[in-house]
């Protein structure tokens, strides 16, 4: 059962017009925005619409597509226990705005996504990696990245 | 509550010392950095992934029912709400149709190791602030509820025992009769507890206005479960989006309005109960014999005895077993409310039976994002109560 409201999506169209590109999902509405207009969509996705929590961003890398990387923020609505899922796509030399300034909690899987793919993220507060050791070479959960394998220099 | 204000040693100048890794209130592999001027926290930073172990990297390479045995190690003291969160995804996903007997299963299991992972936590958290006895008393009693796992799946730790489609086996004969002795026991061990920390005047003091978070802070920093709860807000999963017939059940959401570390002991304590309750409604509802998994060969293993005779079943049990079944291409997320919060999965599968992409959204990791908050400006003996409060779990944080 859920409560999701595909509504949101023609008001934020309006809201936004020709930026937003609407994906089909099984589980909640969905849209995909460029990284140059995400913050001022997330501002009116929070303080408009209600979404005020980020519960999670995710990061996924579509090796050898362009541009590589997309990232996955799922959104939540306390009171109406609505979701939304808004993705964007970024390339490897570019930087990913930070939602920081919005959802402060994403502070952390900002700097696990810079961690694990490569993503950087401007305007976030500490921009280092949070598992790995500061010294670690490479990016594990790049689809270019081996799983296993000794390394050999 | 310390009310006399401690005596700052160094004007101005600041010490930095380490909490951990391998400090015993850690609960795990927790390093926290704190800044301290004389005995006022300034900055308590938590430094995480000691325990980093490449879940994510590792899901990528196992077929979809594989995966299972990953979600067990993430969060280990509550592994059947991970698995729940896990398989409910790949099923909606791929659009499967659960037996409603194996959906009550999942929920009496789903709670019972809520009620482990409190007990774990109410006695390492009771000790780390000082009162040794209780541990001994909770771990007992989790023992108990293991052994009920270990009945059911055949191992008590990572029973792995939720599987897509359904479930791994059948309960054994006379399980409902050992859960039955549990819930008789249960108020008998629920008081020995509570006449342990109940009214207790340490208890109060070191948890008592410590470690505040307000409704706001929580919502910023994406905090969920008994945390959330603590706050005021009565967000529950198993009510607000009910998956695995959970609209079924009675039950109530626990909260409490003060945002402090007594707050947060009480809805945990709180929610043993309900947790028990459910237990009750969902054993009422499990028939002795029926269903267990779904009917579809392409995903649940067939019977035993099918394979033996018969030709087509063995090819499905080969199929299954060294291929895994595909799943439609596209992406999804489940969340379940597990002992620490939303235990959520994110997927995205290519249409091929190995995920292509496999995020676990950990409530730990965020719930323990706001220790600077909780412990800015409190003592260093309330750092200890602000990490036990908040109930974090390490193979969550660090993934």
């Amino acid at each position: 059962m859920n409560h999701n409201d595909p509504e949101i999506l023609d008001r934020l169209d309006a809201r936004f017009p020709g930026t937003l590109e609407r994906i089909t999902t099984v589980d909640q509405p969905t849209i995909l925005v460029s990284k140059d207009m995400i913050l001022a969509l997330f501002e009116q996705v929070k303080n408009t619409e209600g979404y005020t929590m980020c519960l999670d961003v995710a990061a996924v890398d579509n090796f050898p597509a362009q541009p590589r990387f997309e990232l996955v923020y799922h959104l939540y609505h306390p009171t109406k226990f609505a979701r939304l899922r808004v993705k964007s796509r970024v390339g490897v030399d570019e930087q990913m705005p930070s939602a920081t300034g919005i959802w402060p909690g994403t502070n952390w899987p900002e700097r696990e996504a810079f961690d694990l793919f490569g993503i950087r993220f401007a305007g976030h507060p500490q921009m280092t990696r949070i598992y790995l050791p500061e010294d670690w070479e490479g990016h594990p959960l790049r689809k270019d990245y081996p799983l296993t394998g000794n390394r050999v220099d | 509550m310390a009310t006399a204000e401690p005596e700052r040693l160094m004007d101005g100048e600041t010490m930095i010392i380490n909490l951990g890794p391998q400090h015993p209130s850690t609960h795990g592999v927790l390093r926290v950095r704190l800044e301290l001027d004389g005995e006022r926290v300034v900055h308590a930073e938590p430094v995480i992934g000691y325990l980093h172990t490449g879940f994510e990297k590792t899901a990528e390479s196992l077929t979809y029912q594989q995966c299972n045995t990953i979600t067990d190690r993430l969060d280990y003291l509550g592994p059947m709400t991970n698995n729940l969160a896990y398989v409910l995804a790949v099923e909606k996903l791929m659009n499967l149709e659960v037996p409603k007997r194996a959906q009550y299963i999942r929920v009496l299991f789903a709670e019972l190791t809520r009620v482990a992972s409190h007990l774990v936590w109410l006695g390492t958290h009771v000790m780390d602030l000082g009162a040794m006895s209780l541990f001994f008393y909770t771990m007992r009693e989790r023992e108990v509820i293991l052994d009920l796992i270990e009945a059911a799946a055949g191992v008590r730790m990572n029973p792995s025992y939720f599987r897509v489609g359904g479930l791994a086996y059948d309960l054994p004969d006379g399980f409902h009769d050992k859960v039955r002795d549990l819930i008789k026991d249960f108020p008998r061990w629920m008081k020995s507890y509570r006449n342990l920390f109940e009214g207790n005047p340490l208890i109060n003091e070191r948890l008592d206005g410590i470690a505040v978070l307000t409704q706001e802070q929580a919502l910023d920093w994406s905090v969920t479960g008994p945390n959330l709860r603590g706050s005021g807000l009565p967000l529950d999963l198993r009510k607000d989006e009910p998956y695995s017939a959970y609209d079924e059940f009675d039950f109530k959401v626990c909260t409490r309005t003060e945002g402090d570390a007594y707050a947060r002991f009480w809805v945990r304590i709180d929610e043993i109960y309900e947790s028990m309750k459910i237990i009750e409604q969902a054993l009422e509802k499990i028939t002795p014999h029926g269903p267990y998994t779904t009917s579809d060969r392409k995903v649940a293993l067939p019977p035993r005895e099918e394979i033996y005779g018969n030709m087509e079943a063995l090819i499905h049990q080969f199929k299954l077993v060294t291929a895994g079944f595909p799943v439609p291409r596209g992406e999804v997320y489940q969340g379940v409310e597990g002992p620490r919060g939303e235990m959520g999965f994110y997927l995205v599968s290519d249409g091929g039976p190995k995920p292509y992409r496999w995020r676990a959204r950990t409530p730990s990791f965020y719930n323990l994002q706001t220790m600077p908050i909780l412990c800015k400006d409190g003592l260093v003996a309330d750092v200890i109560s602000a990490i036990g409060s908040i109930d974090i779990m390490l193979g969550d944080v660090d993934k």
